[in-house]
């Protein structure tokens, strides 16, 4: 006797997710085909003992009270960078998301979109390598790096706000006789400054963890330091860099998640 | 005109943070005069005027085109180590596929003690910042795509690997706690009871990183672990605004593709 099987038959698989599927193994393929990726280096016992000298020339971290004051300066000043940053950007991007959210017609709208779009695009890290020639050396190209990734990111957030806040109060001010700037003071931004508010926090958090890094080019912070000390093989300071950095990211991290929990209970 | 009636309030709050950020603006070493400084003005105008006309030489483009393959490559190779080694963490990881857990509802003290190990790891992981791992390996393995590969491998296994356990978890419980219930095995249940009302957002998910992937290791380039990265900052170094004018766009395409192939991906998923 023959059962019918119990189980519904299996969904039809579509061609092209099977074309897809065969793009995606092909391109893991070719990836790895073509890189000349040395994993003889990196596995064999000789690469394993460097590796294993090179982790040990961290231990122990230095700790003297000197170079620690030079870490927390450095810390700061990666979280200055980070806050300045984060500031100009908000200010700059809630002007350009004027433009960006169609107020001053849709030519206006695309190129300022398109404009934060290619400053969004661009890493932080290559905007500050870019801007060392207009900036010199240390913190300050990398503050207008950070500003000028973050003005493409919130300037296009913020711009969606205006676009999708609710029309309702600024039409009322409108029909009574409220100039669009007022409209716009009184109406549009306070129904979305919460929001911009938790976008540009946001971004904040990102910016210091970005800033941490950023040095490695020469642009300030932290990561300038560790830069340094690694290009001269002094891995004990380095070490302290990396643990100050960690601690760093950890704090903001938990820090957030704290707020977020407060905020949303 | 009538007067603000918050006046007083955004008053204090404006100078309130103007208190806070002088240090910072000293710290950061805030000078935008020094922008419009002649010296300063002149160098940066020279480097802008040889950004056009772009590089343009075919010998150029095809350098440009193999390291862009590299970059891509490198963020691909890395992102398929990263989830080689992030799917079985997850399984060590994720409370769900806990057998010791049924019935009592309360963990064994050595399981939970692997899964607390695991999850300290994954951290570790991806705490270290992509940068940091490059610049060390680079170290390690010598200069190019391998330290980058392995880089990425690193630091997104941490994060797929924390990630993809948070989506079980908060998947629907029933499918997966019925088979456990019923003696089926860890891996069947998470085939069974967990993929498949997980699997759209795992999938989903992973494309978003690929996507970062794609730019993270554009920007390790720049530590000297190939790719476009490492060209741009070649050419940064030798002053080439051609070569750098090129390289951008090529990049801000490259980005902009990742992101309508991941977005066509994911409108695909759900």
């Amino acid at each position: 006797m023959k059962h019918a099987s119990p189980l519904p038959a299996a969904p039809r698989v579509q061609w092209s997710t099977w074309a897809l599927l065969t793009g995606l193994v092909l391109l893991i393929i070719s990836s790895f085909a073509t890189l000349p990726l040395k994993w003889g280096d990196f596995f064999s016992t000789d690469a394993v003992r460097t590796t294993a000298d090179f982790l040990h020339g961290f231990a122990p971290p230095e700790l003297s009270p000197n170079f620690l004051l030079k870490v927390g300066t450095a810390t700061f000043e990666t979280l200055a960078m980070s806050a300045i940053g984060t500031v100009i950007a908000a200010i700059v991007g809630a002007l350009l998301a004027l433009p960006a959210s169609g107020r001053f017609g849709l030519l206006a709208r695309n190129a300022t979109r398109g404009l934060l779009n290619v400053l969004r695009s661009i890493p932080e890290l290559v905007w500050a390598s870019i801007l060392l020639i207009a900036a010199g050396l240390g913190p300050f190209a990398g503050t207008l790096a950070l500003a000028l990734h973050t003005v493409g990111v919130l300037g296009r957030l913020f711009a969606d706000a205006f676009e999708n806040c609710p029309p309702l109060p600024a039409a009322s001010l409108r029909v009574n006789g409220a100039g669009p700037a007022a409209t716009f003071l009184y109406a549009t931004l306070p129904q979305c400054s919460p929001q911009m508010l938790s976008y540009t926090l946001y971004r904040w958090e990102n910016n210091i963890r970005a800033a941490a890094i950023l040095g490695v080019v020469g642009a300030g912070g932290l990561g300038q330091m560790l830069k340094y000390h690694l290009s001269l093989f002094q891995m004990q300071p380095a070490a302290t860099v990396i643990i100050a950095m960690l601690l760093m990211v950890a704090a903001v991290d938990g820090l957030s998640y704290v707020l977020r929990r407060a905020m949303t209970r | 005109m009538p007067r603000d009636p918050a006046w007083r309030g955004r008053l204090i709050t404006t100078a309130v943070v103007l208190i806070v950020l002088w240090p910072m603006l000293v710290q950061a070493e805030f000078k935008p005069w020094i922008l419009w400084d002649a010296q300063s003005l002149s160098a940066t105008w020279q480097f802008l005027s040889s950004f056009v006309p772009p590089a343009h030489s075919a010998e150029f483009l095809a350098i440009v085109a193999t390291s862009t393959w590299e970059t891509i490559a490198m963020a691909t190779a890395g992102m398929a180590l990263a989830m080689l080694g992030a799917i079985p963490l997850t399984l060590l990881v994720t409370e769900r596929l806990s057998i010791s857990r049924l019935g009592s509802g309360k963990v064994a003290p050595l399981s939970a003690a692997i899964r607390h190990a695991v999850r300290t790891l994954l951290v570790v992981l991806r705490s270290v910042p992509e940068l940091v791992w490059a610049l060390l390996l680079v170290r390690i393995v010598g200069l190019g795509p391998t330290a980058g590969v392995i880089a990425i491998a690193l630091t997104y296994c941490g994060m797929l690997g924390k990630v993809y356990a948070e989506i079980l978890e908060s998947s629907d419980a029933a499918a997966c706690n019925a088979l456990l219930n019923n003696g089926s095995s860890r891996l069947a249940a998470l085939l069974y009871g967990a993929l498949p009302d997980a699997a759209a957002e795992l999938v989903s998910y992973t494309i978003y990183r690929w996507e970062c992937a794609i730019r993270g290791s554009v920007v390790m380039g720049f530590v000297g672990a190939g790719g476009l990265g490492q060209r741009m900052d070649e050419s940064m170094k030798m002053m080439a605004g051609d070569e750098l004018a090129t390289m951008l766009m090529v990049f801000v395409v490259l980005v902009a593709g990742a992101d309508a192939v991941s977005a066509m991906l994911r409108r695909r998923l759900s």
